[in-house]
């Protein structure tokens, strides 16, 4: 029971702890994400019949001779029991790994996720190569979401049932509903390549490079993105606005002689924002590890765009790579989120 | 302004809360008129949804705004509120006039630390720093009996117990010394001996600000514990009205007869049955023709068929005692003397 605990010292204590205990749940959790991931890539094919030898030969290309095949069986060590194979996964992307066999150097720093089929370049700095754009999109996006979806919702609930309300339900509905192929499409054929008010796909440049450019080439991208999760969190506001401000503490703001700006601002916002802030930080996570259909659409070259282009030419050390990087977003998100809705809601540190 | 200002603090005059909805029209509360002075206490009583809560929320101007249709008048000190502009009313709220809600553990804010709620409450109508209205805060927690107030004032609402919670509401409600102050079901949520101290509390608290008091309840215990006189709704109108001891030992409506018969006593044998009413309270939007009671009064036989034809006025039987009956007020009383009261009392 929510006795009396004193305040101050010993709450500090409770937080503390609470943030010491999700932090070990995030680590487990990630080393649960990178078994599921490495049963996904090695341990279901060799389920499925494939052989060592089979699996091999991805990675010595198309017209491999078998000594060449067995090379790599022995050089990646394909043929050992899955568990040492494993052990071996885990330890690269911790420690690093060295596949040089004989003269071939190939030392693979940590966190190795191995090598591109492609290119043969190390995965993880190409995902760091990557990372800015993706995090220029996920982020500008989410600046624009969330001050577009709250503002709407807080509106739409305050003046509910009016043409306004209406309006903007309907637009949040499409919003919801159309998918970023179609709006990022219409977007850059209308905007693009008829008015020719922004630049197209593909022209994206690094912010340091260009900053200018930078802006102009993710202004489109970063509305398509926005448009659709301002109008899923326009419609989660509206309805936690319309929820709080029947409570009962939103009557005792009122009979304090508050502002019904203070009232809607201070007590009932903050009530409604809480349960956003969850959803918010697992958008981000989810966003961070490429936002797959809006790079595509734009051709910009970040996590989502390299995943698409590792899928469609097999480049399986990559897809793998950018799985593991996704899942390592989320996590870091969720233990985010869950630490900070500790500081905004007093209710869960007791739990 | 229809009607020159009254003496009285605080007087309703024919005040009516009317609200329209999809299925008709509610007549929450519907032609409501009482007076109440500085340092006196007024009791309403009456079932859910007889219109006590909305009169109080009316009082303070909750429902501007809303879809209420709100008309009659509501003198304060001299000023008429139903006319008032919300802005006006609302720099009232909290300083002229406050409310203690039931229920504090909904009623207060739980992402805000009961401290800074009640500072919150203060600086609205105090011009001065955080750190006094800290202290402010303090003082009013421990005068409400809150121990080691200096520590708890940064406690959130759930660190609290309910007395604890009730008496923080109170310590909010008074931080700015209103001079009216309501109280809604103050007590309902509370085990039995907190609430006699939560009443005891809001006496004290009440002689020293000197502040008028309503206090809505359906307990009777309750308002026979503070007030000195009680005001029965029933269907959004005033059934009977009258001092304290007129209304507790000389009532002359018949559902204050079954209030009275409702209420568990001690001093009765356990093998004795309570004296329930019959039925449930009445719909507001289609209410019964004649007499709002007339389905549920077990003497309605005795109108001479006026109880479901004509509703009966509010009329006055004694010096300030009024009464909404048909029945003759001879019949009242002996119906009082010689079947009500030789059934409430232990054989």
């Amino acid at each position: 029971m929510p006795g009396s605990d004193p305040p101050g010292h010993s709450g500090r204590t409770i937080v503390v702890a609470f943030i010491v205990r999700r932090v070990i749940a995030a680590v487990l959790m990630l080393a649960i994400v990178s078994m599921a991931t490495f049963a996904i890539f090695f341990l279901i094919p060799r389920a499925l019949g494939q052989t060592p030898e089979g699996m091999a030969s991805r990675y010595v290309g198309r017209d491999a001779t078998p000594e060449a095949i067995q090379g790599a069986v022995k050089r990646l060590h394909l043929d050992d029991p899955i568990l040492v194979q494993y052990g071996r996964f885990a330890q690269g992307i911790i420690v690093g790994q060295d596949y040089s066999l004989g003269p071939r150097k190939a030392e693979c720093p940590a966190p190795c996720f191995g090598f591109s089929f492609n290119n043969n370049q190390p995965v993880w700095p190409t995902l760091l190569d990557r990372l800015p754009a993706t995090i220029s999109l996920a982020l500008g996006a989410a600046v624009t979401w969330v001050v577009v979806g709250v503002s709407v919702g807080v509106i739409s609930a305050l003046r509910r049932g009016s043409v306004l309300d209406r309006a903007v339900m309907t637009i949040a509905l499409a919003g919801v509903s159309l998918p970023i192929y179609f709006t990022g499409l219409v977007s850059l054929s209308l905007f693009a390549y008829t008015l020719g008010i922004f630049p197209g796909g593909g022209s994206y440049v690094g912010f340091t490079e260009n900053p200018v450019m930078w802006f102009q080439a993710l202004v489109m991208p970063w509305i398509t993105l926005a448009f659709l999760y301002a109008a899923l969190y326009a419609r989660l506001t509206r309805a936690g606005m319309l929820e709080t401000m029947g409570e009962d503490y939103i009557r005792t703001a009122r009979a304090k002689g508050l502002k019904e700006r203070t009232v809607v601002t201070k007590h009932a916002l903050r009530a409604t924002l809480t349960p956003i802030l969850t959803i918010f930080g697992l958008d981000l996570g989810l966003l961070l590890g490429g936002a797959v259909l809006t790079e595509s659409t734009f051709s910009i070259p970040g996590i989502g765009k390299l995943v698409i282009d590792a899928i469609r030419s097999n480049d399986l050390p990559v897809v793998l790579g950018v799985t593991l990087f996704a899942a390592i977003f989320i996590v870091v998100a969720n233990l985010i989120v869950d630490v900070l809705y500790a500081v905004v809601d007093p209710r869960v540190r007791l739990s | 302004m229809t009607t020159p200002a009254p003496e009285s603090f605080l007087e309703l005059r024919d005040l009516r809360i009317h609200f329209p909805t999809e299925d008709g029209l509610v007549r929450s509360v519907d032609g409501l008129s009482f007076k109440l002075d500085r340092g006196k206490t007024l009791g309403i009583v009456g079932e859910s949804g007889s219109g006590k809560s909305v009169t109080s929320l009316g009082i303070l101007g909750l429902h501007k705004g809303g879809r209420a249709k709100i008309s009659g008048e509501i003198w304060l000190d001299g000023e008429e509120l139903v006319g008032a502009s919300a802005d006006h009313v609302r720099t009232l709220r909290g300083k002229k006039m406050a409310m203690i809600f039931q229920d504090p553990l909904s009623a207060m804010h739980p992402y805000y630390t009961v401290g800074a709620q009640i500072v919150e409450a203060y600086r609205i109508h105090h011009n001065v720093s955080k750190a006094v209205a800290r202290k402010h805060a303090i003082d009013m927690l421990g005068r409400v009996g809150i121990p080691q107030p200096d520590k708890r004032v940064d406690d959130y609402p759930h660190h609290f117990s309910g007395g604890m919670r009730q008496r923080a509401m109170i310590a909010m409600a008074l931080s700015c010394d209103p001079e009216l102050l309501i109280a809604d079901e103050p007590t309902t949520a509370l085990d039995v001996t907190v609430q006699a101290q939560i009443l005891d509390l809001m006496r004290d608290l009440q002689s020293e600000f000197n502040s008028a008091l309503i206090v809505i309840t359906h307990d009777l215990g309750v308002v026979a514990e503070l007030s000195d006189d009680i005001l029965v709704m029933y269907g959004g109108k005033c059934v009977e009205y009258g001092t304290a001891e007129d209304t507790f030992y000389r009532p002359e409506h018949p559902y204050t007869w079954g209030l009275l018969g409702s209420m568990p006593r001690l001093d009765r044998e356990p093998t004795e049955r309570l004296l329930p009413i019959k039925g449930s309270p009445p719909s507001l939007i289609n209410v019964p023709s004649g007499c709002a009671f007339n389905p549920r009064c077990a003497f309605a036989g005795r109108t001479e068929g006026k109880a479901t034809t004509e509703v009966p006025q509010l009329l006055e039987t004694d010096g300030g005692h009024l009464v909404r009956c048909h029945m003759p007020r001879a019949e009242r009383r002996s119906i009082w003397e010689n079947e009500i009261k030789p059934m409430m009392e232990s054989t």
